[in-house]
């Protein structure tokens, strides 16, 4: 197995320069070290000379891919992709164009993004493994037919909806919650995070359960549901002890792999519910132009991608003994 | 049995939900998203939507940042808080300051002389000696005199990257403010690694900034991190004489000087903070001076997560400042004069939530979570009504909460601009030049601002007549100020001239029905600008449909922020939507965007339309350097005629600023030049704690009857099923043994 989790890591670094070159040149494309000098340093009274001064002092003087003035090995290095691209390999995120460190930004905004996106996961997998469940025990009936029809309904109404719709029926009319904000207080924070994680799992109820649904289906006309049932079983015991266990599998492929990028944090939520994470961070500075944050978040939303990748294979030999890793 | 133990675990969730909300039941306010703690307190709370790029007072330069530095440092003068047009006063000047003027032989020269004899122009400043600083750890001292947090180790850094910062260190000190503050911060603007967006510009006046600018550029080449001291490095032109007067001494005569004196730019930063903050490890802990402002004003920053929340608490060292006791005729009528010479500031604590997005703004401040708000569009007709005859008021509802409206026309102006580059619109021979200046006349006229104002921005805006907007002198309203090229002065009120005169105008320009006179081709106009905002399409398609109405087709080329911002600069846009927002309120900082050597493609300046008119510019020498007075509003008049005449741009919109404020929130005036005006705002906090209580009741029995539904639904599943578990496998009920 080590051997296998050794390959997977190696194989993983020729995809990590590839997704870093991607970015690269996909920013630059869009934005030059001149436009990035110019929206850090706003748009008013900005001289030549400033902009040289700025993209000096943070190194977008150089050239991007292939230094030609400079030689032997200095010609890749002493570029802008090799200084900020490539540096990431070795933990360094480096500072945003405003000159914050990102480590410590990402240290700040992480607990933030898991205070939603933990209990988001958590309780939205329970829910909706127990609503596929639910289906799948009254399946044929109209308990089941009308459960589709509200799933296909749920994953027809863009998320945005259900966070403007929730924000204003519970915090505005029914005033139960706070309408948005954050505490770093656990004792405090939960009276913020109830409404965005009860929002999310609700806007993410429809596809999860319709899918798993469909999983447990599948599972439920296979051979040894009949013989547990032959046995006596109640279909409850059919349900929960065979056909969940064995329907696991599909499920984990889904799940384990999201579960490192549940530190990326939630774009739309965060932004509305004012949460502080890294969602937001993002974002923020995507319409920034700050290169240094994009390539650092791309870069970790990769590398965590990637390690959800390999979790995943690792918990298909925990579930299923018959898989073996070489 | 799996079945049963699943429906234990649901009725215990329910029950610990249940228990949950009856606990938090016990606080009136469930939504309250402040501590309970703070009911009653006497905060301001306010939002910000993006996070404050720079907090250096020498960087700082957008609204979103000196919103919160404005409340902590103090530059040498201030705006009357009342008083309009804009009055500046002392801040920390015990006098407005002395400005004399020098010929090339030192001679002293009258305030009056051409500004071509003056080889200087000194500013010498008294200050008061009561000005302190706020507390912090850079002013710390031990026995011995010597810094006490100068060599702070790792751990100790550590502990100050959080969001209380360097007040996590023990005994702050703090000290008087000295004249050598200000010549610190003067000469922190040449500081190749702090890069002022103003540097540029002051290089050109200030004596010697731009040589200390490459003193301090040799001496970083020397040791590139380390701290420079520019207490070694002289600068002429900024002079502490002693303690309490300072000289600062331009290389010219540059009257806007003292505006910029009221500006964060020119705040002081004792040399001590320099030094503490340039430690290496709090300079890479992002503690530094751009996140944790030291100021001698009103206010000092206690909180500082960015993300979330920004606090600012009252500093106890503020020196004695009074709220005015004279103002504007109606300001004793609306209660601004109610805290005549009370001791500033008003408020203990403001605290800054950050809201990305209007609509929870808006649903707070409609809770009583916030004391102030603007108004999105999507709000507006929940917040605004306007009567016929055009008068502004809140709607029935916002007044029945109380919630009072101030409007007020901004410091701004919008147009559209024509790249005078261009052969179509500006045109490059003589010929081609004459028939330009008509189209743009044409166009002047086609497009109807007052629909676009009423359609585009809820009325929010008036009609500019010009580039100065009210309340920047040389201003004139009614029949003085209207723009004759594109309107009438009819039965007391401006009207805009008839499509037919734009017609006649196009057919002059060799356009007649938007047609080349000698090929037939179309006139093809195209409008450079940004995706979103002015770019939207509704109103692309109704600039179109004005437009067509001359027979002229308009091309959209829609594009990003960058590209955009580089056409302008190689002049590549033929029109184009623009604002500027005033730096001061002096005509001088309208009048420079049309300044020939301000133009931007030649010369990299602000004047984007690269407009160049030599008698223009002359008048612009002459008037930069008079007083505000009759000869000056004579000059101010001739330039104005000049651009309404050639037209460079359309003078599209002054944007009028809608403020709702909270009924609890007293002493609040618009104003749209200076920022440091939270000093002055008073907060009835029993009234906002009452308000808010009636305001926000949960209400349980919705959610109550939800949750039943939900048990409802289930109910007829669990019978179901217990009736299917008792089948046995032809479908008969089992008996029971």
């Amino acid at each position: 197995m080590f051997a296998y989790i050794l390959r997977r890591v190696l194989y993983a670094v020729p995809i990590l320069i590839g997704v870093n070159l991607i970015t690269f040149a996909l920013f630059f494309m869009v934005n030059s070290p001149d436009d990035m000098a110019r929206m850090q340093l706003g748009v008013k009274r900005v001289t030549p000379e400033a902009i040289e001064q700025w993209k000096a002092e943070r190194g977008y003087d150089k050239p991007l891919f292939v230094n030609e003035t400079a030689s032997g090995i200095a010609q890749v290095t002493d570029t802008v992709f090799y200084s900020k691209s490539l540096t990431l390999f070795s933990g360094e995120f480096g500072r945003s164009e405003d000159g914050r460190e990102i480590g410590q930004e990402i240290r700040e905004r992480m607990g933030p993004s898991l205070a939603i996106a933990v209990p988001t996961f958590v309780v939205g997998l329970g829910l909706t493994v127990s609503l596929a469940l639910f289906l799948v025990l009254f399946r044929g009936t109209w308990l089941d037919r009308t459960g589709v029809v509200l799933c296909v309904g749920l994953m027809s109404i863009s998320s945005l909806f259900f966070i403007i719709g929730g924000q204003f029926l519970f915090a505005r009319v029914l005033q139960l919650v706070p309408i948005s904000g954050y505490s770093s207080n656990p004792l405090v924070a939960w009276h913020f995070l109830i409404l965005p994680v009860a929002v999310a799992v609700v806007a993410g109820i429809g596809g999860s359960t319709r899918w798993y649904r469909t999983l447990f289906l599948e599972e439920i006309g296979k051979d040894y549901v009949r013989t547990a049932r032959a046995k006596g079983l109640s279909d409850a015991a059919v349900l929960f002890r065979h056909v969940l266990r064995n329907g696991l599998i599909p499920i984990l492929t889904g799940v384990v792999v999201v579960i490192p990028s549940l530190f990326m944090g939630s774009l739309l939520i965060e932004s509305f519910f004012g949460i502080p994470g890294l969602g937001s961070y993002t974002i923020d500075a995507i319409a920034a132009q700050d290169f240094a944050v994009v390539r650092a978040m791309v870069f970790l939303g990769s590398v965590l991608y990637l390690l959800g990748l390999i979790l995943t294979d690792l918990s298909y030999t925990l579930v299923d003994p018959r898989i073996r890793l070489k | 049995m799996v079945f049963k133990s699943f429906s234990v675990c649901c009725r215990r969730f329910c029950l610990f939900l249940g228990a949950a909300l009856l606990l938090t039941a016990c606080g009136s306010e469930w939504n309250d998203p402040y501590p309970a703690s703070e009911r009653g307190a006497n905060r301001l709370y306010s939002a910000f939507a993006e996070r404050p790029k720079h907090l250096d007072p020498a960087v700082a330069y957008s609204n979103s940042e000196i919103g919160f530095i404005a409340q902590i440092y103090e530059p040498p003068l201030q705006y009357h808080y009342l008083k309009r047009p804009f009055e500046l006063i002392s801040s920390t000047l015990a006098a407005m300051p002395q400005v004399s003027l020098y010929d090339q032989a030192g001679r002293l020269l009258p305030e009056s002389a051409p500004a071509e004899q003056v080889a200087r122009s000194v500013y010498r400043l008294q200050l008061k000696s009561d000005v302190r600083y706020q507390p912090h750890p850079a002013f710390s001292l031990n026995d011995d005199g010597s810094a006490r947090y100068m060599n702070l180790d790792a751990s100790l850094s550590r502990s100050l990257q959080t969001s209380i910062g360097p007040l996590a260190l023990a005994d702050p000190g703090s000290r008087l403010l000295t004249a050598h503050d200000y010549v610190y911060q003067i000469k922190r603007l040449a500081h190749p690694t702090v890069q002022s967006p103003i540097y540029g510009m002051m290089s050109e006046h200030i004596v010697g900034l731009k040589s200390l600018a490459g003193q301090i550029k040799s001496t970083l080449e020397a040791q590139p991190a380390a701290w420079v001291d520019l207490d070694k490095l002289p600068l002429p032109g900024a002079v502490a004489i002693d303690d309490h007067t300072l000289e600062i001494t331009l290389q010219d005569k540059y009257p806007q000087f003292i505006y910029w004196l009221a500006m964060n730019f020119f705040a002081p930063v004792p040399r001590e903070v320099d030094q503490f903050y340039s430690q290496p490890a709090l300079r890479n802990g992002n503690v530094n001076i751009d996140t944790w402002p030291v100021g001698t004003g009103p206010y000092m920053m206690v909180y500082n997560n960015p993300n979330a929340r920004i606090e600012l608490k009252r500093n106890p060292n503020f020196h004695d400042e009074r709220y005015p006791c004279q103002g504007q005729p109606d300001d004793a009528m609306m209660g601004l004069l109610a805290s005549c010479d009370a001791r500033l500031p008003l408020i203990d604590t403001v605290v800054f939530s950050r809201e990305k997005e209007s609509l929870p703004y808006w649903n707070k401040f409609l809770q009583g979570y916030y004391d102030e708000s603007g108004i999105s569009s999507d709000s507006f007709d929940q917040a605004v009504r306007i009567n016929i005859n055009g008068d502004v008021n809140v709607s029935p509802a916002m007044s029945a909460q109380g919630i009072g409206l101030q409007t007020s026309v901004r410091t701004s102006v919008y147009y559209m601009g024509f790249n005078m580059l261009d052969p179509v619109v500006g045109g490059r021979t003589p010929e081609e030049q004459r028939r330009a200046k008509l189209l743009r006349q044409a166009l002047s006229i086609v497009f109807d601002r007052e629909e676009f104002i009423s359609i585009f921005l809820n009325g929010r805006g008036h009609p500019a007549m010009g580039p100065l907007p009210p309340g920047i002198f040389g201003y004139q309203s009614g029949e003085a100020g209207i723009n004759p090229v594109v309107y009438t002065w009819k039965d007391g009120e401006p009207h805009r001239r008839n499509l037919d005169e734009a017609k006649a105008l196009l057919a002059k320009a060799g356009w007649p029905d938007g047609r080349d006179a000698k090929t037939g081709r179309p006139l093809v106009l195209n409008l450079d600008t940004t995706s979103g905002g002015l770019g939207d399409k509704s109103t692309m398609d109704w600039m179109s449909r004005q437009l067509n109405q001359v027979g002229v087709q308009l091309v959209v080329r829609s594009t990003d922020f960058n590209r955009f911002q580089e056409k302008l600069r190689k002049g590549s846009a033929q029109m184009y939507f623009l604002g500027w927002n005033a730096d001061y309120p002096d005509p001088e900082n309208f009048f420079f965007l049309f300044y020939g050597p301000e133009g931007k493609v030649a010369h990299g300046g602000e004047n984007t339309a690269n407009y160049s008119n030599p008698e223009f510019d002359r008048l612009f020498r002459v008037m930069k350097n008079q007083p505000n007075g009759p000869a000056r509003q004579a000059v101010i008049d001739q330039m104005l005629k000049l651009v309404r005449e050639d037209a460079p741009w359309i003078y599209w919109f002054y944007p009028k600023s809608y403020v709702l404020r909270q009924s609890w929130l007293q002493n609040y005036k618009l104003n749209n030049v200076a920022s440091n005006t939270i000093k002055y705002q008073r907060i009835d906090a029993d009234s906002r704690a009452k308000l808010r209580a009636e305001w926000n009741h949960p209400l349980r029995w919705p959610f109550m009857l939800i949750l039943g539904g939900l048990v409802l639904l289930l109910w007829p599943a669990l019978k179901a099923y217990r009736s299917r578990s008792g089948l046995d496998a032809f479908g008969q009920q089992v008996r029971k043994r």
